[in-house]
């Protein structure tokens, strides 16, 4: 079941919203899916983003992934230990699996991410 | 029976098993086969620690019979196969006129006059065309190609001589198959048609090989996975194939093997014979020993970031990755993966003789990793390993 303290996208990622700070993750169901991350390439501290940009790699043994941005800002922090630990994301992907925080420049975008109920639904779950 | 198709792939004796116990099936070389099971590190581990059943019946088997096979076949082999004794087993390449290998193979020799080559799936028609050409106008000479009679059925890991020793038991037979020698091979009569064991693999692990007739092949799979429980007998996909081949720096078709390069240049140099010899592209070879080989497989180990004293992991370096020797590109990526047993980001690459003493670098979606040479095999094989050691 999908935790419903965050919101989410299409491409697989979780969002969780605390003031103007996103926090972005993959979520259980991408976790499982990709199978094995064994490396991870995140944006610099400082870079702006746009919604929808590739601003990161996620590699399993079988394929590479793009992470994209679920919203427009400034990357505020990324996760270190997931640099040194990309099995993190296998292990923990909502909590010491997370990947980077934004600082959100425009809410209204919000509007335009999944519940958790609708990220189910597209799931199949 | 036959293989049947469906969508266009032909299947084997055991896509119906493959599929039903969770095989992930693609296509591959015209067949639909099982990449995966339980998953590439599981499987990979099974063959590394225990045992591990792999459906290769893709791979093509061609008989050749007669007199007339000896000298023919030593015409056309980078590798010597005159003069081997019968039940013994050869790996060699076949060459074009320009020494570009058209596929690598075994030869098995059973009895004095009967031969079985076994070439890639990939390359079977092409294996096929190329003997049927070369055999016009040879006396006492007769090629069938078997593939479609033969199934295959691989044994691999530090288990396999307990399994085959109860299999001995169950097909009837007093020797004991796991004796064989490396590279031996030798024919059980079975009333079906004969079964053909030999200690042969891809794998880097004791192993051996079966080439059982279609009908007999699913009852045979079942029995093995039955009798190997309690030593966790596993079905292996394709991936953990290439995984555990990877490791052991064996060259594959498509690969570090291709027309455009010859065996000297693709890591396989130790199967080409040259002297005393004549054979389809043995004049190219001379040519490049005398003058260099301008180009060889290579082992390499990609680095991560060097973070706060400690290396971070590297990303992969795949199929078609340019190297760097500073400004010049020396070359390119064959294979590469992050090694299940040795958790490092390991490659295969084609590289220049010439390269020079620069460091090595890798490029990966735009950015330089560095890339140090490593010695192949990347893990030390066990395919001689002691079968009484292993039985205790």
């Amino acid at each position: 079941m999908t935790s419903d303290d965050r919101i989410y996208t299409k491409e697989h990622e979780w969002v969780m919203i605390e003031g103007n700070v996103a926090t972005v993750g993959v979520t259980e169901y991408a976790a499982s899916e990709l199978g094995d991350v064994v490396f991870i390439e995140l944006p610099e501290p400082g870079a702006q983003a746009g919604l929808g940009d590739a601003i990161g790699t996620i590699e399993t043994v079988k394929s590479v992934e793009d992470l994209y941005c679920p919203l427009t800002g400034e990357i505020l922090e990324i996760n270190e230990a997931v640099l040194d630990a990309p099995e993190l994301v296998n292990e923990s992907p909502l909590d010491d699996g997370w990947l980077f925080k934004l600082q959100v420049s425009d809410q209204g975008e919000l509007d335009g991410l999944l519940s958790a109920a609708d990220y189910d639904a597209m799931i199949g779950s | 029976m036959n293989p049947t198709e469906t969508d266009g792939l032909l299947q084997t004796p055991l896509t119906g098993w493959n599929r039903a116990r969770g095989g992930r099936m693609v296509p591959f070389a015209g067949y639909e086969m099982p990449v995966q099971f339980a998953g590439v590190a599981a499987e990979h581990a099974a063959v590394r620690e225990r045992v591990g059943l792999f459906d290769t019946t893709h791979m093509g088997e061609i008989l050749l019979r007669g007199a007339g096979v000896e000298t023919w076949l030593d015409g056309l082999t980078s590798n010597r196969v005159a003069g081997m004794a019968p039940g013994k087993v050869v790996y060699t390449a076949m060459c074009a006129p320009d020494g570009g290998v058209l596929d690598d193979m075994l030869i098995y020799r059973h009895e004095e006059r009967e031969w079985l080559a076994v070439c890639n799936a990939v390359n079977r028609a092409r294996i096929v065309d190329w003997l049927a050409e070369h055999a016009r106008g040879v006396a006492d000479l007769d090629l069938e190609d078997a593939s479609d009679r033969l199934a295959m059925i691989a044994v691999q890991g530090p288990a396999s001589a307990v399994l085959l020793d109860r299999l001995s038991a169950l097909a009837g037979v007093r020797e004991r198959i796991s004796d064989l020698d490396f590279y031996a091979a030798h024919e059980l009569t079975r009333p079906g048609g004969n079964w053909l064991v030999s200690r042969t693999g891809y794998t880097g692990e004791r192993g051996y090989e079966l080439y059982v007739p279609w009908d007999d092949t699913l009852p045979l799979w079942e029995e093995l996975l039955e009798r190997g429980h309690d030593l966790g007998a596993a079905p292996i996909g394709l991936a953990a194939r290439d995984t555990l081949r990877f490791e052991m720096g064996y060259s594959l078709y498509g690969h570090e093997l291709s027309r455009d390069w010859t065996p000297l240049e693709a890591g396989i140099g130790w199967a080409v014979r040259l002297k005393n010899r004549e054979f389809v592209g043995a004049e190219a070879l001379r040519a490049l020993k005398r003058d260099g080989v301008p180009r060889r497989i290579a082992g390499l180990e990609i680095h991560g970031a060097s973070v706060g004293g400690r290396e971070r992991p590297a990303p992969i370096a795949r199929q078609e990755t340019p190297v760097y020797a500073g400004d010049r590109r020396v070359g390119f990526v064959t294979s590469g993966t992050k090694s299940p047993s040795l958790n490092r980001s390991l490659a295969l690459a084609m590289l220049d003789s010439d390269r020079g003493e620069a460091e090595l670098e890798v490029e990966i979606r735009g950015k330089r990793h560095p890339a140090a040479a490593a010695s192949v095999p990347f893990l030390a094989p066990r395919v001689k390993g002691d079968p009484a050691a292993e039985r205790s």
